[in-house]
């Protein structure tokens, strides 16, 4: 608290001069909460076993934009994220405490609420790109097929829809057919996002989709986040704060599985409110 | 002056020293030689001697080249007739009449020698009914377990037991097999049949026809499943060990894709652990092929002259039907009947015929692993 008073003019500034669009839909979705994309967490408490792992999180998460958690490793951010889709759930003993995950007005963890159709619209991709051993229009197709669409019209409309979408269209359209293991790192990585949204889900959870590429791969996949953000509710979980600062609209900074501060990027990068942010911002602990 | 070859040298620091050390060395290194050396001779003695005795009887230097009688016809008595010349006729029991008739009081004498005549199809007709159906009953279930353990069985103790009993189950002798698949799949196993036996344990009416739990008899059903049990713990615990080979990251993509349990499992983990799976099974298949034990009470038979379809109950022989079997008609020919110039050839032919066959199950499971795996690279 002793650091904020000199940020303060700094961030008006910024605010004012540079993004004040980026603030008045944050401040805008949160006025219509409910909205579809929209994920609301109510005091969650999250366990591994008996050991929590994350602590009263509460945050409301705004439709059709980029929401960035940042913070040390370990911090739980990862667990975090994979709460929204309840992969998780895979893991032995892992459970909610307590709390709430809230996503169209509904709380997954319900009883009644069915993982495969959570999942299908809450899509996900992972921090090592895996795609399968398969061709890349069979990797792209593959949540069509499992969730029974048949018709070759519709599955080739859905690839080519979804290959345009991660930006991967002109460089594979000619060779859909091959292994997926002839791209390169930053064009599975793509590809796994395609996979992702060809099954037109309303979240896109990401989980350190850029930690495995090199900086140019890197910048391709930022760019299409951006891109991404039109269509889908992005949420991203990330290493590198410069990533967070090029495309989020908001971040969450994370340390030891509580959520110390979640505001605008311009807000946390500029004017933190809580000593702890500021520290891990200024790179004095990591 | 020469460099001094005394050990203690001052010129060379890194001369050898005499010790006790350098006995124990040669000593173990010959010990260790010789135990790798004696391995080899003995594999090498095996396979040349089986091979200079066994090639000549399958194989002949007038076009096709190979002894298609041996391997095309059902073994029968060998009649071999000396008539007062001194000359000799080796023929079947149907020649053995004509030649006696036509040799009137001429003949000499008659020997016989049991299953010494024609060839083995038999034997090689029944080994490839017990081996695929050995192969579909171990695959099936060794494969639908692995998935249970590996994939949908939460870890602790109880399946660290189940585990543990699977393992112990390829500690048990395959006598013991024979004699559990004679109790329970010739002895009590369950039919369909109107007309129970009389030896039927239990018979439930169903209405239509009764479930009668009599047995399947000797035959190719309780053969395959008794060695299916016998090679089950090999299949299991390869077919866990390759599911686990596949990523988990696989398995969390498809689930966050929208996948159930079995379609990730259908689509994205068995896929990719089928060639393993497969080229490990072919081995453990390999060994099922060689068992005697557990075919002897439960579907071989030491002599049969038909073939398991050319019964009374047609192409359902293939599964009712008892059969022969190489390894028992091996162990037949080898333990039954006097070994002599006669008998030499249907023994060593026999064994030449299995070794073979067996040698290219193991050479296909080699050629198979190296081709899918580098198909299969993630």
């Amino acid at each position: 608290m002793v650091t904020a008073a000199p940020y303060e003019p700094k961030k008006k500034q910024i605010v004012d001069h540079l993004a004040p669009t980026a603030v008045d839909k944050t401040f805008n979705s949160k006025a219509t909460a409910g909205e579809e994309g929209m994920i609301s967490v109510r005091d969650m408490d999250f366990n591994y076993g008996a050991k929590r792992a994350l602590h009263h999180i509460q945050m409301e998460i705004p439709s059709k934009q980029v929401t960035a958690f940042i913070g040390p490793s370990g911090c739980g951010k990862s667990t975090l994220l994979r709460c929204f889709n309840r992969i998780n759930d895979r893991i032995q003993g892992a459970h909610i405490a307590s709390g709430q995950v809230i996503i169209k007005g509904k709380n997954i963890y319900d009883k009644d609420v069915d993982t495969t159709s959570l999942r299908r619209q809450v899509g996900m991709v992972f921090q090592k790109y895996n795609p399968f051993p398969k061709s890349i229009y069979e990797n792209v197709v593959y949540g069509l097929r499992i969730s029974g669409v048949k018709k070759k019209a519709d599955l080739n409309d859905a690839c080519e829809y979804a290959l345009k979408s991660a930006a991967l269209w002109d460089e594979c359209k000619d060779r859909l057919k091959q292994n997926a293991f002839g791209l390169s790192g930053g064009q599975m990585q793509r590809l796994c996002i395609a996979r992702a949204i060809a099954v037109k889900p309303d979240i896109l959870l990401m989980d350190e989709p850029c930690s495995a590429l090199d900086p140019i791969a890197t910048l391709k996949v930022e760019e299409l986040i951006l891109q991404l953000k039109e269509q889908f509710t992005v949420v991203i979980v990330t290493h590198n704060m410069q990533q967070a600062r090029r495309v989020a609209d908001l971040t969450a900074f994370m340390y030891l599985g509580e959520l110390i501060e979640f505001a605008d990027t311009l807000t946390i990068f500029s004017n933190p409110q809580q000593l702890k942010t500021e520290e891990y911002i200024r790179g004095q602990f990591s | 002056m020469h460099a001094s070859a005394k050990s203690t040298s001052p010129d060379n620091p890194f001369a050898k020293r005499k010790s006790h050390l350098e006995f124990y060395e040669l000593l173990t290194k010959s010990i260790l030689r010789g135990a790798t050396y004696l391995i080899l001779f003995v594999t090498a003695s095996i396979f040349i001697h089986i091979f200079i005795k066994g090639a000549p009887v399958i194989f002949q230097s007038k076009a096709p080249f190979i002894n298609t009688k041996f391997l095309t016809e059902l073994p029968e008595t060998l009649h071999i007739l000396q008539d007062k010349q001194g000359k000799i006729y080796e023929t079947d029991p149907k020649g053995s009449d004509i030649i006696k008739k036509e040799l009137g009081s001429n003949l000499r004498q008659e020997k016989t020698m049991s299953y010494s005549g024609g060839g083995i199809l038999g034997p090689i007709v029944g080994t490839v009914l017990l081996v695929v159906g050995c192969m579909i009953v171990a695959l099936f279930l060794g494969i639908s377990s692995a998935i249970y353990l590996s994939e949908y069985a939460k870890p602790g103790r109880f399946i660290e037991m189940v585990r543990l009993a699977i393992l112990n189950l390829s500690g048990v002798p395959s006598v013991v097999f024979g004699l559990f698949g004679l109790g329970m799949f010739v002895l009590t196993a369950p039919v369909i049949t109107s007309v129970p036996h009389e030896r039927s344990l239990l018979v439930i009416p169903l209405g239509f026809s009764n479930l009668s739990f009599q047995g399947w008899d000797t035959s190719v059903l309780s053969g395959a499943f008794t060695l299916a049990f016998v090679i089950l713990p090999v299949i299991i615990t390869a077919s866990e060990e390759c599911l686990r080979a596949v990523p988990q990251g696989f398995r969390e993509t498809s689930l966050a894709l929208g996948a159930t349990r079995w379609q990730t499992i259908w689509r994205s983990v068995l896929p990719f652990a089928m060639p393993g799976i497969l080229t490990s099974s072919i081995l453990g298949i390999a060994r099922a092929a060689g068992e005697t034990a557990p075919i002897m009470f439960t579907a071989a038979l030491a002599f049969k002259d038909k073939l398991p379809w050319q019964g009374q109950s047609g192409f359902n022989g293939v599964f009712t039907e008892s059969v022969q079997a190489l390894p028992y008609h091996i162990y037949t020919l080898a333990a039954r009947i006097p070994k002599n110039e006669y008998s030499e050839r249907a023994q060593y032919g026999s064994v030449f015929v299995f070794l073979v066959l067996v040698m290219s199950l193991a050479m296909a499971s080699v050629l198979l692993r190296k081709k899918l795996r580098a198909k299969y690279q993630w």
